[in-house]
């Protein structure tokens, strides 16, 4: 199933919201998840793995460090979902 | 015709009759680890859980440790050590390949005679020992059985490695387990993936360590923090659900669930992935004793024995997970 890059949007706020807590306010695609939004790396794992239940979409490991902002990310899933 | 070989039975069910431990005198802040790595302690915390671990001195050896832990669990269980018929120790950093360090213990224990050897299952070696323990009560191959995890990973940690140089860390935790009336170690959901060994392991061979000529590092233990994040959260809550199914316990019923002791941030993901009811007690030993592979598990119950967390009768769920990637889970009844 296809997703609208603006519904991969707000379903990534919500997981990012869901796991570190930041307003989804402020999950906005220019973002950087480490530097802006305090995800590090095991907390990206965390929001790869509930973008998989969300989207059905798999981020392997290797291509989690490629994601360094949320554009990035929704990019990836919109590619891959 | 072939002669009969007649089978022997044990008990018809095991359970564990008393938890101890041994924690190592020295306390390491992560102020000391960051005397070697360029990190602080709000970024080990926030990274790990871990605020102190303990480091074992040159007294507190392996033996040492476990005769320790060991002696305190038989204290507790009530059994006397001559009841003892075998001794399995579960460790990767006891650095003699042989004899197995088991039998000076069960010697040092004054368990004579005893049958003893060692398992090599890093962080799941606790819950194999288990798995074995039980089988073997139940069996008849022993009637009382020790077992013991215990670790001096810091002989093993390169303090250098930003990674991993906070995590790894030293102690020995004991179980005596025995006969019971009704069940009270619910069947053991265990495996590994072979596939995955690169992830967490010994960097080099001791054959390399002596004899490259290009003088090779003593071998220290490395790990691939995401892969394994991810392995040990959401693969091993499915093995957690597991052993409850084929106990017959529903995560309501649970009392607490005691996971190694591998990093906060895993315990905590882990509570998530598993649904777990707010009133399910969850250990975070982790938090002052750092990682101790093999000796986490029992030092944790110990623990939440001691302070009242859980009590004598209460059903737990423990799962051990690490370097093979082996794992082993199962649900005990504490004692």
């Amino acid at each position: 199933m296809a997703y609208t890059e603006q519904e991969i949007l707000s379903g990534l706020a919500e997981i990012v919201n869901e796991i570190v807590g930041v307003p989804t306010s402020e999950v906005q695609p220019d973002k950087s998840f480490t530097d802006d939004l305090d995800v590090d790396s095991l907390s990206m794992v965390e929001v790869a793995m509930a973008a998989q239940d969300k989207f059905g979409v798999t981020i392997p490991d290797e291509e989690i460090k490629n994601l360094k902002t949320v554009g990035d990310a929704v990019g990836y899933i919109a590619k891959n979902s | 015709m072939s002669a009969q070989i007649k089978p022997r039975t044990g008990s018809a069910y095991a359970r564990v009759l008393g938890f101890g431990g041994y924690r190592p005198a020295r306390v390491v802040t992560n102020e000391e680890i960051c005397q070697n790595i360029d990190s602080s302690d709000e970024w080990i915390q926030a990274r790990s859980g871990i605020v102190t671990r303990r480091w074992a001195n040159n007294e507190e050896t392996v033996q040492a440790m476990s005769v320790a832990a060991a002696g305190k669990a038989l204290a507790n269980s009530g059994v006397r050590v001559d009841q003892i018929g075998a001794v399995i120790v579960s460790t990767v950093s006891h650095l003699y390949q042989t004899p197995a360090i088991a039998t000076a213990i069960a010697e040092e224990l004054g368990a004579k005679g005893a049958a003893a050897f060692d398992i090599s299952a890093a962080c799941a070696g606790f819950c194999y020992g288990v798995g074995l323990a039980d089988g073997m009560v139940r069996t008849g191959s022993a009637e009382h059985v020790i077992v013991i995890g215990v670790e001096r990973l810091s002989d093993l940690t390169d303090p250098h490695d930003r990674s991993t140089a906070f995590l790894f860390a030293d102690g020995a935790g004991a179980a005596v387990i025995g006969p019971s009336d009704e069940p009270g170690v619910g069947p053991v959901i265990w495996g590994s993936d072979g596939a995955q060994a690169g992830l967490i392991s010994q960097e080099e061979s001791w054959h390399q360590a002596f004899h490259s000529d290009g003088g090779a590092d003593w071998p220290h233990l490395r790990m691939e923090g995401n892969p394994v994040f991810r392995w040990a959260v959401w693969e091993m809550a499915r093995v957690a659900e597991q052993a409850l199914a084929a106990a017959g316990v529903t995560a309501a019923e649970l009392d607490a669930f005691i996971p190694h002791q591998a990093n906060m941030r895993i315990t905590d993901a882990m509570v998530k992935a598993l649904k777990l009811p707010a009133n399910v007690r969850v250990a975070r030993d982790i938090a002052q004793q750092g990682n101790t592979s093999a000796a986490s598990i029992p030092l944790a119950i110990e623990r939440m024995l001691e302070t009242g967390e859980v009590k004598s009768g209460e059903t737990a769920l423990i799962i051990g997970f690490g370097a093979g990637l082996a794992y082993a889970a199962q649900v005990i009844r504490l004692p």
